[in-house]
């Protein structure tokens, strides 16, 4: 039995998990759905540095005490080293190699995209390899993953990632926050067909992404509107918003479809809760017969267990790192994309 | 080093004059980074304000651009700061959206990255006293479908826009 605890702390999360390679979560703690998080340190880190340093021991121990594990029980400390905010980064990945170096573990430092990438094979053991569709407040991307440490990027957001056209779109329409389920909520009232909005890239050779205009359109037809936005406008924009962006991921994923393979199509991040998107990404792989996987909402956020379940991956292909391993803000998963001039 | 004259109202420096830009279209507002490129060094501060949709990001992205950056240009709304190198030119870009309390830009390493080299800062109102006096304001309009490019040099901006094209 190998069991690998992970340590998770790279935006607005902190968290740590203890997971195994037979693919249970002995536990997955996750600051923010904590309570009593007050015990932690007072604030749930959104920005801070301090935060994660004040609440990341106490977490771990929570961790390790849920597993019912104590330190030198597990294999190997996985943190995520990138990309991130780097404050966060820090903390988590300096935790990890004290705790390495202290009880003589091996590190596995973990990219954070990596740690979503593999999250189906921890939830229901898929097989490489499998088509990603990553949409989070930080992310927008379509990935072929043929192995550990062997990802294509078919196509990125150039600009806006989707969690946060959700979110300011939310802003815009005075929908409350999280604005990601208060579009859905709204959206699910209004008249998708209302308000015609671009659709930015939509047709365009390539997989990548673009959301900014949106905003501007959005802005536009709701100014044109008698102010303050009457109820029903506000749902019919967040309608409208959500189908042309419902409709433009499926456009991309249905293309990366073509270029991939037959092969099965995975959603993550946390827009992958949007129930709306689900069912068309759902209808989608239905129609090219293949099979749709989604992992649990606590798994498709930010969390311990996936960087964990990556880190145990990587141990046992012997993957481990030197503890003078360096955190990246920025870390693409497939070099080659984000190289310098290309264009996915 | 002299400091810039003063006034009553303007506490923190006089304001160079206004100017206001139109912007058509991502032609104009590439021109309008392309005369800003050649002007900007270390040290500078380019606060770019404007509501949500306005044009913020976008000009960001045009001015890395014109500046040689070919790497992407995400929205660094989520990640708070993207750093970049323009040839020998360090370049923060900031979007402090996401902040409600000023003492988190110092952990964000504002001060840094404006020792080192040039920083684009979006929602400048979020830094209260951190921002510095010394900067160019850009505030982003969009209206009746026309988007405007405000630019009010502030500090030892005042003169610095004088070799720019109208």
């Amino acid at each position: 039995m190998t069991l690998v605890l992970g340590i998770e702390t790279s935006c607005d999360e902190t968290a740590a998990a203890v997971v195994a390679d037979d693919r249970r979560i002995l536990s997955n703690v996750v600051l923010s759905q904590i309570e009593d998080h007050r015990a932690f340190g007072g604030v749930v880190p959104e920005i801070a540095a301090r935060a994660h340093v004040s609440a990341l021991d106490g977490l771990i121990r929570r961790a390790l005490d849920e597993a019912g594990l104590a330190l030198s029980a597990v294999d190997g400390i996985a943190a995520t080293a990138g990309p991130g905010l780097i404050g966060g980064v820090i903390v988590g990945l300096v935790t990890a190699k004290a705790l390495c170096a202290a009880a003589a573990k091996p590190l596995l430092a973990v990219n954070h995209l990596e740690g979503h990438a593999l999250t189906p094979r921890l939830v229901s053991g898929m097989a490489f390899p499998y088509l990603l569709l990553l949409v989070s407040g930080g992310h927008c991307q379509l990935l072929v993953v043929a192995g550990v440490g062997r990802y294509r990027r078919l196509g990125t957001t150039i600009d806006d990632a989707i969690g946060e056209a959700f979110d300011k779109t939310a802003k815009l329409l005075d929908l409350g926050f999280p604005g990601g389920p208060a579009v859905e909520r709204a959206a699910a009232r209004g008249d998708a067909g209302r308000f015609s909005l671009p659709r930015p890239l939509a047709g365009r050779p390539g997989c990548d992404f673009s959301f900014s205009g949106l905003k501007t359109a959005l802005r536009e037809r709701a100014a044109a509107l008698p102010q303050p936005l009457a109820a029903q406008d506000r749902a019919d924009l967040a309608a409208s918003f959500q189908d042309v962006v419902g409709a433009l991921v499926i456009e991309r994923t249905e293309r990366a479809m073509g270029l991939s393979g037959k092969m099965p199509l995975v959603v993550a991040g946390g827009v992958a809760a949007n129930g709306a998107l689900r069912r068309r990404l759902e209808a989608l792989a239905a129609q090219h017969g293949v099979p749709f996987v989604a992992p649990p909402p606590a798994l498709c956020t930010d969390n311990g267990a996936m960087i964990a379940w990556a880190g145990l991956e990587r141990l046992q292909l012997g993957l481990v790192d030197p503890l003078d391993v360096a955190p990246r803000a920025r870390w693409p998963l497939d070099p080659l994309a984000a190289a310098p001039g290309a264009k996915a | 080093m002299p400091q810039p004259p003063t006034d009553s109202h303007n506490p923190k420096g006089a304001p160079g004059p206004a100017r206001r830009l139109r912007l058509d279209d991502l032609a104009a507002t590439a021109a309008l980074a392309g005369h800003l490129a050649t002007a900007v060094s270390a040290g500078d501060c380019l606060a770019l304000s404007g509501d949500l949709g306005t044009g913020k990001t976008s000009f960001a992205r045009a001015l890395l651009a014109a500046l040689g950056v070919d790497e992407e240009v995400p929205s660094p709304t989520f990640a708070l700061v993207q750093t970049y190198q323009a040839g020998p030119l360090a370049v923060a870009h900031f979007d402090l959206y996401r902040l409600d309390d000023p003492d988190d830009v110092a952990e964000l390493g504002f001060d840094d990255a404006l020792d080192t080299g040039l920083v684009l800062v979006e929602w400048p109102d979020r830094l209260g006293a951190a921002l510095p006096e010394d900067r160019l304001d850009i505030c982003f309009t969009l209206a009746d479908g026309v988007r405007m490019a405000t630019l009010r040099p502030q500090g030892s901006w005042s003169h610095r826009l004088d070799g720019l094209p109208p």
